[in-house]
Protein backbone atom coordinates (compact mmCIF):
# COMPACT_ATOMS: atom_id res chain seq x y z
CA UNK A 1 0.00 0.00 0.00
CA UNK A 2 2.79 2.67 1.43
CA UNK A 3 4.54 1.70 -1.88
CA UNK A 4 1.61 1.45 -4.22
CA UNK A 5 1.22 5.26 -3.04
CA UNK A 6 4.84 6.50 -3.39
CA UNK A 7 4.57 4.89 -6.64
CA UNK A 8 1.80 7.13 -7.48
CA UNK A 9 2.57 10.25 -5.94
CA UNK A 10 6.09 9.83 -8.17
CA UNK A 11 4.20 9.02 -11.26
CA UNK A 12 2.11 11.96 -10.91
CA UNK A 13 4.76 14.74 -9.61
CA UNK A 14 6.69 13.45 -13.28
CA UNK A 15 3.59 13.56 -15.22
CA UNK A 16 2.74 16.85 -13.83
CA UNK A 17 6.47 18.35 -13.95
CA UNK A 18 6.24 17.33 -17.71
CA UNK A 19 3.06 19.33 -18.55
CA UNK A 20 4.43 22.33 -16.15
CA UNK A 21 7.33 22.92 -18.47
CA UNK A 22 5.21 22.44 -21.32
CA UNK A 23 3.01 25.35 -20.50
CA UNK A 24 5.51 27.33 -18.64
CA UNK A 25 6.25 28.63 -22.66
CA UNK A 26 6.52 32.79 -22.65
CA UNK A 27 2.57 33.76 -23.51
CA UNK A 28 2.86 34.59 -27.25
CA UNK A 29 -0.41 36.75 -26.99
CA UNK A 30 -3.42 37.52 -24.85
CA UNK A 31 -6.54 35.97 -25.56
CA UNK A 32 -6.59 32.67 -27.33
CA UNK A 33 -3.40 29.98 -27.90
CA UNK A 34 -5.12 27.38 -30.03
CA UNK A 35 -1.81 25.85 -32.09
CA UNK A 36 -3.81 22.21 -31.79
CA UNK A 37 -7.14 23.42 -33.44
CA UNK A 38 -6.78 20.68 -36.01
CA UNK A 39 -6.49 17.77 -33.35
CA UNK A 40 -8.87 19.53 -31.58
CA UNK A 41 -11.77 19.83 -33.84
CA UNK A 42 -11.08 16.62 -34.65
CA UNK A 43 -11.65 15.75 -30.72
CA UNK A 44 -14.72 18.30 -30.90
CA UNK A 45 -16.51 16.16 -33.36
CA UNK A 46 -16.40 12.96 -31.75
CA UNK A 47 -17.42 14.18 -28.19
CA UNK A 48 -20.35 16.12 -30.02
CA UNK A 49 -21.48 12.69 -31.18
CA UNK A 50 -20.66 11.20 -27.94
CA UNK A 51 -22.76 14.14 -26.49
CA UNK A 52 -25.83 13.41 -28.94
CA UNK A 53 -25.67 10.06 -28.76
CA UNK A 54 -24.86 9.02 -25.04
CA UNK A 55 -24.76 11.73 -22.67
CA UNK A 56 -27.84 13.69 -23.86
CA UNK A 57 -30.19 10.54 -23.70
CA UNK A 58 -28.41 9.05 -20.77
CA UNK A 59 -29.06 12.23 -18.66
CA UNK A 60 -32.40 13.46 -20.39
CA UNK A 61 -33.17 9.44 -18.77
CA UNK A 62 -31.50 10.19 -15.86
CA UNK A 63 -33.59 13.77 -15.09
CA UNK A 64 -36.79 12.22 -15.85
CA UNK A 65 -37.12 9.07 -13.80
CA UNK A 66 -35.42 9.98 -10.90
CA UNK A 67 -36.61 12.34 -8.63
CA UNK A 68 -34.78 16.11 -8.26
CA UNK A 69 -34.29 15.21 -4.40
CA UNK A 70 -32.38 11.92 -5.06
CA UNK A 71 -30.56 13.56 -7.61
CA UNK A 72 -29.25 16.91 -5.39
CA UNK A 73 -28.68 14.11 -2.82
CA UNK A 74 -26.25 12.11 -5.30
CA UNK A 75 -24.45 15.21 -6.57
CA UNK A 76 -24.03 16.77 -2.75
CA UNK A 77 -22.23 13.36 -2.47
CA UNK A 78 -20.14 13.27 -5.55
CA UNK A 79 -19.57 17.06 -4.08
CA UNK A 80 -18.79 16.47 -0.89
CA UNK A 81 -16.29 13.37 -1.60
CA UNK A 82 -13.96 15.60 -3.92
CA UNK A 83 -13.02 17.78 -1.06
CA UNK A 84 -10.20 16.04 0.47
CA UNK A 85 -8.83 16.76 -3.07
CA UNK A 86 -9.99 20.49 -2.59
CA UNK A 87 -8.42 20.81 0.79
CA UNK A 88 -4.82 19.23 -0.28
CA UNK A 89 -4.72 22.11 -2.89
CA UNK A 90 -5.35 24.99 -0.83
CA UNK A 91 -2.38 23.27 1.46
CA UNK A 92 0.26 23.67 -1.78
CA UNK A 93 -1.07 26.92 -2.44
CA UNK A 94 -0.64 27.92 1.47
CA UNK A 95 -4.48 28.91 1.55
CA UNK A 96 -5.00 28.08 5.16
CA UNK A 97 -8.16 30.28 5.14
CA UNK A 98 -9.74 27.79 2.40
CA UNK A 99 -8.28 24.89 3.91
CA UNK A 100 -10.04 25.44 7.31
CA UNK A 101 -13.03 26.38 5.70
CA UNK A 102 -13.18 23.50 3.31
CA UNK A 103 -12.11 21.14 5.72
CA UNK A 104 -15.18 22.41 8.42
CA UNK A 105 -17.62 22.18 5.45
CA UNK A 106 -15.95 18.57 4.68
CA UNK A 107 -16.60 17.09 8.75
CA UNK A 108 -20.46 18.84 8.68
CA UNK A 109 -21.74 17.58 5.48
CA UNK A 110 -19.87 13.79 6.52
CA UNK A 111 -21.75 14.11 9.65
CA UNK A 112 -24.89 15.65 10.46
CA UNK A 113 -25.26 15.95 6.42
CA UNK A 114 -25.33 11.94 6.32
CA UNK A 115 -22.31 11.17 4.70
CA UNK A 116 -22.24 14.01 2.30
CA UNK A 117 -25.73 13.19 0.84
CA UNK A 118 -27.28 16.77 2.66
CA UNK A 119 -25.71 20.10 2.18
CA UNK A 120 -26.17 21.71 5.79
CA UNK A 121 -23.14 23.72 4.98
CA UNK A 122 -23.79 25.51 2.21
CA UNK A 123 -25.13 28.67 3.96
CA UNK A 124 -22.27 29.30 6.19
CA UNK A 125 -19.42 27.38 4.73
CA UNK A 126 -20.49 26.80 1.09
CA UNK A 127 -17.67 25.06 -1.41
CA UNK A 128 -14.70 27.02 -1.84
CA UNK A 129 -13.61 25.35 -5.23
CA UNK A 130 -9.86 24.28 -6.12
CA UNK A 131 -7.89 22.26 -7.86
CA UNK A 132 -4.27 21.34 -9.12
CA UNK A 133 -4.80 23.42 -12.39
CA UNK A 134 -5.49 26.73 -9.90
CA UNK A 135 -2.22 25.69 -7.84
CA UNK A 136 -0.55 25.35 -11.20
CA UNK A 137 -1.47 29.13 -11.83
CA UNK A 138 -0.66 30.44 -7.96
CA UNK A 139 2.05 28.92 -8.74
CA UNK A 140 2.79 31.19 -11.69
CA UNK A 141 2.70 28.69 -14.35
CA UNK A 142 1.03 30.26 -17.97
CA UNK A 143 -2.57 29.39 -18.98
CA UNK A 144 -0.70 27.16 -22.17
CA UNK A 145 -2.50 25.75 -24.86
CA UNK A 146 -6.40 25.18 -25.46
CA UNK A 147 -6.54 21.75 -25.41
CA UNK A 148 -10.15 19.95 -26.36
CA UNK A 149 -9.83 16.92 -24.27
CA UNK A 150 -11.69 13.33 -25.24
CA UNK A 151 -14.89 12.63 -23.25
CA UNK A 152 -13.48 15.47 -20.65
CA UNK A 153 -14.29 18.52 -23.25
CA UNK A 154 -12.33 22.11 -23.17
CA UNK A 155 -9.30 22.61 -21.01
CA UNK A 156 -5.66 23.93 -20.95
CA UNK A 157 -2.62 22.33 -20.92
CA UNK A 158 -2.52 23.48 -17.58
CA UNK A 159 -5.69 22.36 -16.29
CA UNK A 160 -5.27 19.17 -18.13
CA UNK A 161 -2.34 18.44 -16.20
CA UNK A 162 -4.22 19.82 -13.18
CA UNK A 163 -6.72 16.41 -13.60
CA UNK A 164 -4.25 13.89 -13.69
CA UNK A 165 -1.97 15.26 -10.30
CA UNK A 166 -5.62 15.78 -9.13
CA UNK A 167 -6.15 12.34 -9.71
CA UNK A 168 -3.00 10.91 -7.94
CA UNK A 169 -3.12 13.47 -5.56
CA UNK A 170 -6.80 12.69 -4.55
CA UNK A 171 -6.55 11.55 -0.35
CA UNK A 172 -9.69 9.79 -1.11
CA UNK A 173 -8.34 7.03 -3.47
CA UNK A 174 -5.06 7.14 -1.70
CA UNK A 175 -6.35 6.20 1.62
CA UNK A 176 -10.45 5.48 1.72
CA UNK A 177 -11.76 1.64 1.30
CA UNK A 178 -11.97 0.90 -2.34
CA UNK A 179 -15.74 0.84 -1.61
CA UNK A 180 -16.02 4.87 -0.88
CA UNK A 181 -13.48 5.16 -3.84
CA UNK A 182 -15.47 3.53 -6.44
CA UNK A 183 -18.67 5.47 -4.49
CA UNK A 184 -17.07 8.89 -4.88
CA UNK A 185 -16.57 7.52 -9.07
CA UNK A 186 -20.40 6.32 -9.46
CA UNK A 187 -21.62 9.37 -7.49
CA UNK A 188 -19.61 12.06 -10.00
CA UNK A 189 -20.47 10.49 -13.10
CA UNK A 190 -24.13 10.76 -11.95
CA UNK A 191 -23.32 14.34 -11.46
CA UNK A 192 -22.02 14.81 -15.15
CA UNK A 193 -25.54 13.94 -15.77
CA UNK A 194 -27.30 15.76 -13.47
CA UNK A 195 -25.64 18.64 -14.70
CA UNK A 196 -26.13 18.01 -18.25
CA UNK A 197 -29.83 17.80 -17.53
CA UNK A 198 -30.09 21.05 -15.22
CA UNK A 199 -27.88 23.23 -17.59
CA UNK A 200 -29.59 21.01 -20.73
CA UNK A 201 -30.68 24.53 -22.76
CA UNK A 202 -27.48 26.12 -22.47
CA UNK A 203 -25.36 23.62 -23.44
CA UNK A 204 -27.48 22.04 -26.80
CA UNK A 205 -27.53 25.50 -27.61
CA UNK A 206 -23.57 26.02 -27.45
CA UNK A 207 -23.33 21.99 -29.02
CA UNK A 208 -26.42 22.29 -31.39
CA UNK A 209 -27.50 25.60 -32.39
CA UNK A 210 -24.47 27.18 -32.65
CA UNK A 211 -22.65 27.49 -36.27
CA UNK A 212 -19.22 26.65 -34.94
CA UNK A 213 -19.87 24.94 -31.72
CA UNK A 214 -15.72 24.52 -31.17
CA UNK A 215 -14.98 28.13 -31.01
CA UNK A 216 -17.87 29.12 -29.16
CA UNK A 217 -17.37 26.32 -26.10
CA UNK A 218 -13.37 27.57 -26.56
CA UNK A 219 -14.32 30.67 -25.93
CA UNK A 220 -17.05 30.32 -22.98
CA UNK A 221 -14.44 27.91 -21.68
CA UNK A 222 -11.12 30.09 -21.57
CA UNK A 223 -13.42 32.46 -20.33
CA UNK A 224 -15.00 31.14 -17.50
CA UNK A 225 -11.93 29.56 -16.34
CA UNK A 226 -10.06 32.70 -16.15
CA UNK A 227 -13.27 34.41 -14.13
CA UNK A 228 -13.34 31.44 -11.99
CA UNK A 229 -9.48 31.62 -11.14
CA UNK A 230 -9.49 35.40 -10.78
CA UNK A 231 -6.79 35.40 -13.82
CA UNK A 232 -6.98 39.20 -15.65
CA UNK A 233 -3.69 38.69 -17.57
CA UNK A 234 -4.51 35.93 -19.85
CA UNK A 235 -7.62 36.84 -21.31
CA UNK A 236 -7.49 40.50 -24.14
CA UNK A 237 -8.49 43.10 -22.51
CA UNK A 238 -12.25 43.67 -23.42
CA UNK A 239 -12.45 47.14 -22.72
CA UNK A 240 -9.49 47.91 -25.91
CA UNK A 241 -12.82 46.74 -27.38
CA UNK A 242 -15.23 48.67 -25.73
CA UNK A 243 -12.99 52.30 -26.81
CA UNK A 244 -12.74 50.74 -30.44
CA UNK A 245 -16.65 51.24 -30.57
CA UNK A 246 -16.90 54.45 -30.18
CA UNK A 247 -14.23 55.44 -32.34
CA UNK B 1 -22.01 99.64 -33.95
CA UNK B 2 -22.09 98.88 -30.51
CA UNK B 3 -25.41 96.94 -31.08
CA UNK B 4 -24.00 94.55 -33.45
CA UNK B 5 -21.24 93.45 -31.28
CA UNK B 6 -23.30 92.79 -28.64
CA UNK B 7 -25.54 91.09 -30.64
CA UNK B 8 -22.03 88.86 -31.71
CA UNK B 9 -21.34 88.52 -28.29
CA UNK B 10 -24.79 87.55 -27.12
CA UNK B 11 -24.78 84.70 -30.07
CA UNK B 12 -21.12 83.61 -29.26
CA UNK B 13 -22.40 83.44 -25.54
CA UNK B 14 -25.39 81.22 -26.81
CA UNK B 15 -23.20 79.42 -28.96
CA UNK B 16 -21.12 78.48 -26.20
CA UNK B 17 -23.46 77.58 -23.25
CA UNK B 18 -25.06 75.34 -25.96
CA UNK B 19 -21.85 73.87 -26.51
CA UNK B 20 -21.06 73.69 -22.83
CA UNK B 21 -24.67 72.71 -22.05
CA UNK B 22 -25.03 69.79 -24.38
CA UNK B 23 -21.26 68.01 -23.43
CA UNK B 24 -22.32 68.13 -19.90
CA UNK B 25 -24.25 64.68 -20.35
CA UNK B 26 -21.73 63.05 -21.81
CA UNK B 27 -19.30 64.00 -19.23
CA UNK B 28 -21.14 63.60 -16.14
CA UNK B 29 -22.55 60.72 -16.76
CA UNK B 30 -21.82 58.50 -13.77
CA UNK B 31 -21.91 55.16 -11.81
CA UNK B 32 -25.35 56.60 -10.49
CA UNK B 33 -26.73 56.89 -13.72
CA UNK B 34 -25.56 53.51 -15.10
CA UNK B 35 -27.42 51.89 -12.08
CA UNK B 36 -30.06 53.76 -12.68
CA UNK B 37 -30.54 52.24 -16.60
CA UNK B 38 -29.67 48.69 -15.15
CA UNK B 39 -31.99 49.26 -12.76
CA UNK B 40 -35.01 49.27 -14.87
CA UNK B 41 -33.65 46.79 -17.15
CA UNK B 42 -33.41 44.64 -14.08
CA UNK B 43 -37.04 45.94 -13.35
CA UNK B 44 -38.62 44.92 -16.44
CA UNK B 45 -37.22 41.82 -16.26
CA UNK B 46 -37.98 40.63 -13.18
CA UNK B 47 -41.83 41.66 -14.80
CA UNK B 48 -41.14 39.52 -17.45
CA UNK B 49 -39.84 36.70 -15.86
CA UNK B 50 -42.82 36.36 -13.02
CA UNK B 51 -45.62 37.38 -15.61
CA UNK B 52 -46.37 34.07 -16.94
CA UNK B 53 -47.40 35.40 -20.32
CA UNK B 54 -46.79 33.02 -23.31
CA UNK B 55 -43.36 32.95 -24.46
CA UNK B 56 -43.93 34.91 -27.82
CA UNK B 57 -45.05 37.33 -25.18
CA UNK B 58 -42.01 37.38 -23.45
CA UNK B 59 -39.81 37.25 -26.27
CA UNK B 60 -41.23 40.34 -27.90
CA UNK B 61 -41.20 42.03 -24.30
CA UNK B 62 -37.17 41.18 -24.31
CA UNK B 63 -36.95 42.97 -27.83
CA UNK B 64 -38.35 46.14 -26.24
CA UNK B 65 -35.99 45.94 -23.73
CA UNK B 66 -32.75 45.65 -25.68
CA UNK B 67 -34.10 47.98 -28.47
CA UNK B 68 -34.84 50.65 -25.10
CA UNK B 69 -31.94 50.08 -22.73
CA UNK B 70 -28.70 48.83 -25.25
CA UNK B 71 -26.86 50.58 -27.64
CA UNK B 72 -27.98 47.86 -30.32
CA UNK B 73 -26.31 49.75 -33.79
CA UNK B 74 -23.01 49.81 -31.63
CA UNK B 75 -23.72 46.03 -30.41
CA UNK B 76 -24.47 44.87 -34.25
CA UNK B 77 -21.38 46.94 -35.62
CA UNK B 78 -19.41 45.03 -33.32
CA UNK B 79 -20.63 41.70 -34.04
CA UNK B 80 -20.06 41.98 -37.73
CA UNK B 81 -16.45 43.12 -37.29
CA UNK B 82 -14.34 44.82 -40.22
CA UNK B 83 -17.01 43.96 -42.74
CA UNK B 84 -19.31 46.74 -41.22
CA UNK B 85 -17.00 49.34 -42.80
CA UNK B 86 -17.63 48.71 -46.35
CA UNK B 87 -21.40 48.46 -46.09
CA UNK B 88 -23.37 51.43 -47.26
CA UNK B 89 -25.72 53.26 -44.18
CA UNK B 90 -28.62 51.46 -44.96
CA UNK B 91 -27.33 47.72 -45.55
CA UNK B 92 -25.99 48.20 -42.29
CA UNK B 93 -29.24 49.47 -40.64
CA UNK B 94 -30.82 46.12 -42.16
CA UNK B 95 -28.21 43.64 -40.61
CA UNK B 96 -28.52 46.13 -37.17
CA UNK B 97 -32.61 45.38 -37.13
CA UNK B 98 -32.26 41.69 -38.33
CA UNK B 99 -29.50 41.43 -35.33
CA UNK B 100 -31.38 42.57 -32.80
CA UNK B 101 -34.45 39.91 -33.62
CA UNK B 102 -31.75 37.14 -33.47
CA UNK B 103 -30.30 38.14 -30.26
CA UNK B 104 -33.49 39.04 -28.32
CA UNK B 105 -35.02 35.29 -29.41
CA UNK B 106 -32.01 33.64 -28.71
CA UNK B 107 -30.84 35.57 -25.26
CA UNK B 108 -34.93 35.47 -25.03
CA UNK B 109 -35.47 32.02 -25.04
CA UNK B 110 -32.73 31.04 -22.34
CA UNK B 111 -34.77 33.61 -20.12
CA UNK B 112 -37.18 30.60 -19.75
CA UNK B 113 -34.60 29.44 -17.10
CA UNK B 114 -34.72 32.72 -15.40
CA UNK B 115 -38.78 32.01 -14.60
CA UNK B 116 -39.83 32.11 -10.97
CA UNK B 117 -36.26 33.71 -10.49
CA UNK B 118 -34.84 37.20 -9.41
CA UNK B 119 -32.18 39.64 -10.90
CA UNK B 120 -31.11 42.60 -8.10
CA UNK B 121 -28.14 45.85 -8.83
CA UNK B 122 -25.24 45.01 -6.59
CA UNK B 123 -23.32 47.73 -6.99
CA UNK B 124 -21.45 49.61 -10.00
CA UNK B 125 -17.79 51.21 -10.52
CA UNK B 126 -16.38 53.00 -13.47
CA UNK B 127 -14.05 51.54 -15.78
CA UNK B 128 -12.31 54.25 -18.30
CA UNK B 129 -15.17 55.85 -19.71
CA UNK B 130 -17.30 52.63 -19.20
CA UNK B 131 -19.39 51.61 -16.21
CA UNK B 132 -19.76 47.53 -14.46
CA UNK B 133 -23.16 47.28 -13.14
CA UNK B 134 -22.83 43.56 -11.40
CA UNK B 135 -26.08 42.55 -10.39
CA UNK B 136 -26.86 39.04 -8.36
CA UNK B 137 -28.82 36.34 -10.51
CA UNK B 138 -30.75 33.84 -8.35
CA UNK B 139 -32.56 31.47 -9.84
CA UNK B 140 -34.63 28.01 -8.63
CA UNK B 141 -32.32 25.37 -7.62
CA UNK B 142 -29.31 26.58 -8.10
CA UNK B 143 -26.23 28.72 -6.48
CA UNK B 144 -26.22 32.29 -7.39
CA UNK B 145 -24.54 34.04 -10.19
CA UNK B 146 -23.07 37.35 -10.73
CA UNK B 147 -24.01 39.03 -13.96
CA UNK B 148 -22.52 42.16 -15.00
CA UNK B 149 -23.94 44.67 -17.48
CA UNK B 150 -21.17 47.34 -19.26
CA UNK B 151 -22.78 50.91 -19.96
CA UNK B 152 -21.02 53.17 -22.12
CA UNK B 153 -21.18 56.74 -20.69
CA UNK B 154 -21.20 57.74 -24.52
CA UNK B 155 -24.60 56.64 -24.72
CA UNK B 156 -26.22 55.95 -21.52
CA UNK B 157 -27.03 52.16 -23.12
CA UNK B 158 -25.74 49.39 -22.29
CA UNK B 159 -23.14 47.37 -24.87
CA UNK B 160 -22.51 43.83 -22.90
CA UNK B 161 -24.04 41.76 -20.59
CA UNK B 162 -21.20 39.22 -18.68
CA UNK B 163 -22.41 36.05 -17.16
CA UNK B 164 -19.96 34.80 -14.60
CA UNK B 165 -16.77 36.19 -16.65
CA UNK B 166 -18.26 35.41 -19.93
CA UNK B 167 -19.25 38.47 -22.22
CA UNK B 168 -22.12 37.79 -25.05
CA UNK B 169 -20.53 40.43 -27.16
CA UNK B 170 -17.55 38.61 -27.51
CA UNK B 171 -19.41 35.27 -27.95
CA UNK B 172 -21.72 36.87 -30.39
CA UNK B 173 -18.16 38.43 -32.05
CA UNK B 174 -16.97 34.85 -32.50
CA UNK B 175 -20.77 33.37 -33.67
CA UNK B 176 -21.63 36.39 -36.33
CA UNK B 177 -17.89 35.90 -37.45
CA UNK B 178 -18.53 32.38 -38.19
CA UNK B 179 -22.06 33.05 -39.60
CA UNK B 180 -20.24 35.11 -42.15
CA UNK B 181 -17.35 32.78 -42.87
CA UNK B 182 -20.04 30.10 -44.01
CA UNK B 183 -21.56 32.36 -46.18
CA UNK B 184 -18.53 33.49 -48.07
CA UNK B 185 -18.57 37.29 -46.00
CA UNK B 186 -21.79 37.77 -47.96
CA UNK B 187 -23.30 40.15 -45.10
CA UNK B 188 -27.23 40.38 -47.16
CA UNK B 189 -27.63 37.05 -47.02
CA UNK B 190 -26.85 36.77 -43.49
CA UNK B 191 -28.74 39.73 -42.65
CA UNK B 192 -31.80 37.66 -44.74
CA UNK B 193 -30.59 34.35 -42.91
CA UNK B 194 -30.89 36.15 -39.12
CA UNK B 195 -34.28 36.85 -39.57
CA UNK B 196 -34.90 32.92 -39.55
CA UNK B 197 -32.38 31.58 -36.75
Amino acid sequence: MAHKFRTKIRMAALIGLLFVSACARPEVSRGTYDPFEVQNRGIHEDNRKLDQYVLRPVSQGYGKILPPELRLGVSNMASNLSVPGVVVNDLLQFNLRNAGHNTVRFLLNSTIGLGGLLDPAAAKFPLRRNDFGQTLYVWGAGEGAYLELPLLGPSTTRAAAGIVVDLALDPLRLFAPTDVATASTIASAADVANSRYTYSDTVDSILYDSEDSYAQSRLLYLENRRFLLGDTTSGEDVYDIYEDLYE
Amino acid sequence: MSDIVNRRQFVAGLAAFGAVFTAVPAFAYSSADATNLIGKVVRDINRIINSGQPETVMLSDFENIFRDYADVPIIARSALGPPARSLSASQLADFTTSFQGYISRKYGRRFREFVGGKMEVKSAKAVKSFFEVKCLATLKGQPPFEVIFVVAGRSGRFIDMEIEGVSLLKAERAEVGAMLDNRRGDVRRLTADLRNI
